[in-house]
């Protein structure tokens, strides 16, 4: 054994290897001290980042219920499976066939879902599922498939209601009607708690609640639902009766503006998805205008008698039936009703008698009569999309207009805004805005004499009586008042000669009006088209019903309508359409 | 040799075996030690897997049991069977590179019974073949024998590098360089053979796979792509320094158990052991680790021959160039590669062999001057 004389040199070798031991130890706890210590705070923030997760907590929508507390729009709890995709694709290819066939969906549109999001965390597999269908996916214990607990709205009352509630999305947002105009009422506030979660998304722990999750608030409706289906009903049968391509009932209560019932055809169910709504999903009743022919006519002779230039018992001749106006227009009436005082005109619902009125007063106090009552205006309802309607200003009226606007054409009005008119008639001469919300009552504005309200209170009832256009309006043990209208319809290319629009705008019980209601039919195709026929039918139904479920008291004596043949009945209920002097 | 010369020698080994041997009681601690924290932290890594933490503790059974049978055997007979010890784990790596498997590369041979990497026993053969080698020659070596050694270290070296495991293959030649620079190489030979393996490294580059060279990458810029290659180096800096000074407790790290770490019970153990023990607890490993490797070095230094010398040494620089690497490793400070953490990290070939080693190590011990 030799090596003995070279032991120094290993001795040498040995200290410096002891001194890069030495030195690389105290390099590797020193880089400990670095990353443990001095970084301590950042990497346990990044740590942080990596495992919690602030998660929302979804809140639970308010229900919609009508005036009694009838639920309108509930939510539910769903469920909703999602994936994270890289973990599904990694861990569970395989089962993608199995996964495909519980969430019954073809494989192909599941392998594609997923390959676009492949790169992202998050993918909803199937949406608002019931949730034993939901489990029954889980059970399967496929890598990747995760629950959330979100919430579907349900609309017990369907079609009668769609219009006014409106529908949210598959996120729970008001997307139509009052679920929209009513959304942070509505919405709540979601909540957000901390939770664990493992590098799949798997939630191992909640960690803290950082804020509860806040419910929506229930939203209570003016709408009587009883009221709303009566209405819904009657509607629906006219338009079945008649043939029409759409129609609208607003009912008021007069002396709070609550609107207590407000449909529309054509309808959708709001349970259904939202494939095929198209059309039927506005509520004509704020959003639809028309040209509102003789229903307007009242506001006509409240300007004249307004203005002094006739009272009451002013008697207009109306012979022959026809008058010239400038331009070369001539208006007609149905047959020439000779000599009629101011009631008498919108009894027999006169173009003539209309014209000759406004003719006696300036364009302003017709245009000031007209938006005193709300027409041109939104009513205030706070409808989304609620439209205003069309009343040019007079000051840039051709002078054919004011006597145009007088018998209702070149002018454009709501169902909801005739109806608040009429209520406004029916309040003392009282307009407010119109409300949606139980209890919500507008403060209100004198825009006429009561005295003269109580004038035309009476002629209203007049139209309802023995030879008025409007029997048919009539309702047993209460006094009815009411004016019909039957216009042309506007469409494109200008006004349609078999196309009309019948309406009726009325009040009861007349002694102390309670319900305002306006009834627009647009199309009749079934013959009768004159808004005695047509629309007054449906009112007189509704209002009967309407006042018996609200225990109204009667002010009447039973009344019976003398029997008429068919052909008497379109006699009495002959109103001229009248022609439409603008272009 | 005469067969009845070889079954004397053998008899007179196994009979010597059976005398009272002194144990290197510290060094014997600290490894029971350093075996108790391995089945600690697998218990946690694994997500308190029972099955694992008895297959570890099987394993540290067996290799203790190695380990008390090795010190046992004396230097002189171990010597001896270095050759032959050398061409098995050579013929093993044949076997691998012939018919092995694993994810990726071919680093595993399965015999039926027992599932294990060759070049981890290559790490104790190479060694002990050069410590042969260098054992009754001139030190410093010539330049025949020191261009044999190159050989003897080139042979294994390659058949590694193929399966592909470069890493390994790099680390099985430093444990071989280890026993040449202990045998007294000339300073200047070894500068020579750092400015060629300097020289070297692009054409060493044009061989890497394309992974090797995603690592390298990876390494000098792991932000570029966290979410895949460079994931493994954020998350485990993320799970080391969240560990702070006292770390989050045993099991309650959030990185290892909410599974972000990759490789959390094999090669990235030490990021579990940091974010659960905090800086004290890596303090106190390397602690452990350093009085390890300065006791196997106190044996070589006092070892009887030049055979024991060269493989204690070897041994020691072998064993602690692994913590380095896979603490550099976990640490984001050298590219990611499959090195475990010397006695620590879940896994059996690593361990068991080890333990062999340290037997050995314990035997020049025993047989010291």
């Amino acid at each position: 054994m030799k090596p003995r004389a070279r032991q120094p040199n290993y001795r040498i070798r040995l200290y410096v290897v002891a001194m890069f031991l030495v030195l690389a130890t105290t390099g590797l706890v020193g880089k400990a001290v670095a990353v443990q210590i001095l970084g301590k705070e950042f990497y346990q923030r990044e740590g942080d980042a990596r495992h919690l997760r602030d998660i929302k907590i979804t809140a639970l929508r308010g229900m919609i219920v009508d005036r009694n507390g009838e639920p309108l729009a509930v939510s539910t709890p769903v469920d909703s499976l999602w994936a994270h995709p890289g973990e599904l694709l990694a861990e569970g290819s395989e089962r993608l066939p199995e996964l495909a066939g519980a969430l019954d969906i073809s494989l192909e549109v599941l392998t594609q879902r997923l390959a676009q999001r492949a790169d992202k965390e998050f993918v909803f597999l199937k949406r608002h599922m019931n949730p034993a269908d939901a489990d029954e996916v889980l059970a399967l214990e496929i890598p990747g498939v995760h629950k959330q607990r979100e919430f579907r709205r349900y609309y017990p009352a369907g079609e009668a209601l769609a219009h006014i509630i409106g529908y949210t999305d598959i996120d729970d947002r008001g997307q139509e009607g009052l679920e929209l105009a009513f959304e942070d009422w509505l919405a709540g506030k979601p909540g957000v708690k901390r939770v664990v979660q493992d590098r799949r998304g798997q939630r191992i722990a909640d960690v803290e609640l950082i804020r509860a999750a806040e419910p929506g608030k229930t939203l209570e409706l003016s709408v009587d639902r009883r009221i709303q289906y009566l209405a819904y009903r009657e509607l629906k049968a006219a338009m079945l009766e008649h043939r029409a391509s759409s129609g609208t009932v607003v009912v008021i209560d007069v002396p709070t503006g609550e609107i207590l019932a407000m449909v529309n055809q054509p309808s959708y169910n709001p349970n259904a998805r939202a494939r095929e709504r198209g059309e039927a999903v506005r509520n004509r009743a704020a959003t639809d205008v028309f040209e509102p022919g003789s229903v307007i006519k009242t506001f006509t002779v409240a300007a004249a008698l307004e203005s002094g230039a006739v009272t009451p018992q002013t008697v207009i001749d109306t012979t022959p039936g026809q008058i010239q106006v400038s331009g070369g227009y001539t208006i007609k009436d149905i047959h020439s009703y000779g000599r009629l005082d101011i009631g008498g005109i919108l009894t027999k619902s006169s173009n003539v008698g209309a014209i000759k009125l406004a003719q006696q007063i300036s364009d302003e106090q017709l245009y000031d009569m007209y938006r005193r009552f709300g027409f041109g205006a939104a009513t205030g309802s706070g409808f989304p999309g609620e439209s205003h309607g069309v009343l040019p200003d007079y000051r840039r009226w051709r002078p054919v207009e004011k006597l145009s606007i007088s018998y209702g054409y070149g002018l454009s009005v709501t169902a909801l805004q005739l109806a608040n008119a009429y209520a406004a008639l029916g309040n003392g001469g009282r307009l407010r805005q119109p409300t949606f919300v139980k209890g919500g009552a507008n403060p209100d504005d004198a825009i006429i004499d009561p005295a003269l309200a109580g004038t035309l209170l009476g002629m209203l009832e007049n139209i309802v009586g023995p030879g008025g256009t409007a029997g048919r309006a009539s309702v047993p043990y209460y006094r009815v008042g009411g004016k019909t209208g039957t216009s042309r319809r506007a469409g494109g290319g200008g006004y349609q000669q078999s196309r009309y629009i019948s309406a009726f705008g009325g009040l009861a019980p007349t002694s102390a009006p309670r319900l305002a209601c306006v009834v627009v039919i647009h199309e009749p195709q079934a013959g009768a088209y004159f808004g005695g026929l047509v629309a007054a039918p449906v009112f007189g139904r509704v209002m009967g019903g309407a006042l018996r479920l609200l225990d109204v008291p009667p002010d009447s004596p039973l009344v019976v309508r003398a029997a008429m043949t068919a052909e008497e009945e379109i006699a009495a209920a002959a109103e001229s359409v009248g022609e439409p002097v603008l272009p | 040799m005469k067969l009845e010369v070889r079954l004397s020698r053998l008899g007179s080994t196994l009979w010597r075996m059976l005398a009272p041997t002194r144990v290197d009681v510290p060094l014997l601690l600290a490894l029971g030690l350093l075996a108790a924290l391995s089945l600690a932290v697998v218990w946690s890594a694994s997500g308190q897997d029972t099955d694992m933490l008895m297959r570890q503790a099987m394993r540290f059974g067996l290799g203790f049991t190695l380990l008390a049978i090795a010190m046992r055997i004396p230097p002189g007979a171990w010597r001896r069977w270095t050759p032959w010890f050398y061409s098995a784990c050579m013929l093993l790596l044949v076997a691998v590179a012939a018919l092995g498997e694993g994810k990726g590369a071919q680093r595993w041979l399965d015999l039926g019974f027992v599932r294990f990497q060759p070049s981890e026993l290559m790490k104790l053969g190479l060694p002990m073949m050069l410590a042969w080698h260098f054992h009754d020659r001139v030190l410093p070596p010539s330049l025949p024998a020191f261009l044999v050694a190159l050989a003897w270290i080139a042979a294994p070296a390659a058949l590694i590098a193929i399966q592909p495991d470069l890493g390994t293959s790099i680390l099985v030649s430093a444990s071989g360089l280890f026993v040449v620079f202990l045998a007294g190489l000339r300073w200047s030979w070894i500068v020579a053979l750092g400015v060629t393996g300097l020289a070297s490294s692009p054409l060493v580059w044009h061989f890497m796979h394309d992974y090797q060279k995603q690592r390298v990458l990876n390494f000098l810029d792991p932000e570029a792509d966290p979410l895949k290659s460079g994931w493994q180096t954020i998350q485990s800096k993320i799970a080391v320094g969240s560990g702070g000074l006292e770390g989050k407790g045993w099991s309650q790290g959030t990185q290892s158990q909410l599974e972000f770490l990759p490789e959390r019970h094999t090669d990235f153990v030490l990021a579990v052991y940091s974010e659960e023990f905090g800086w004290i607890g890596v303090a106190v490993l390397m602690l452990l680790y350093a009085f390890v490797v300065g006791r196997t070095l106190w044996i070589a230094a006092n070892a009887r021959d030049t055979f024991g010398r060269l493989v204690a040494g070897s041994f020691a620089l072998t064993f602690f160039i692994y913590v380095l690497v896979n603490s550099a490793m976990v640490t984001g400070m050298m590219p990611v590669k499959g090195v475990p953490l010397p006695l620590i990290s879940y896994g059996g070939t690593s361990a068991v062999s080890l333990l062999l080693a340290f037997g050995i190590v314990m035997a020049i011990h025993a047989h010291r001057r």
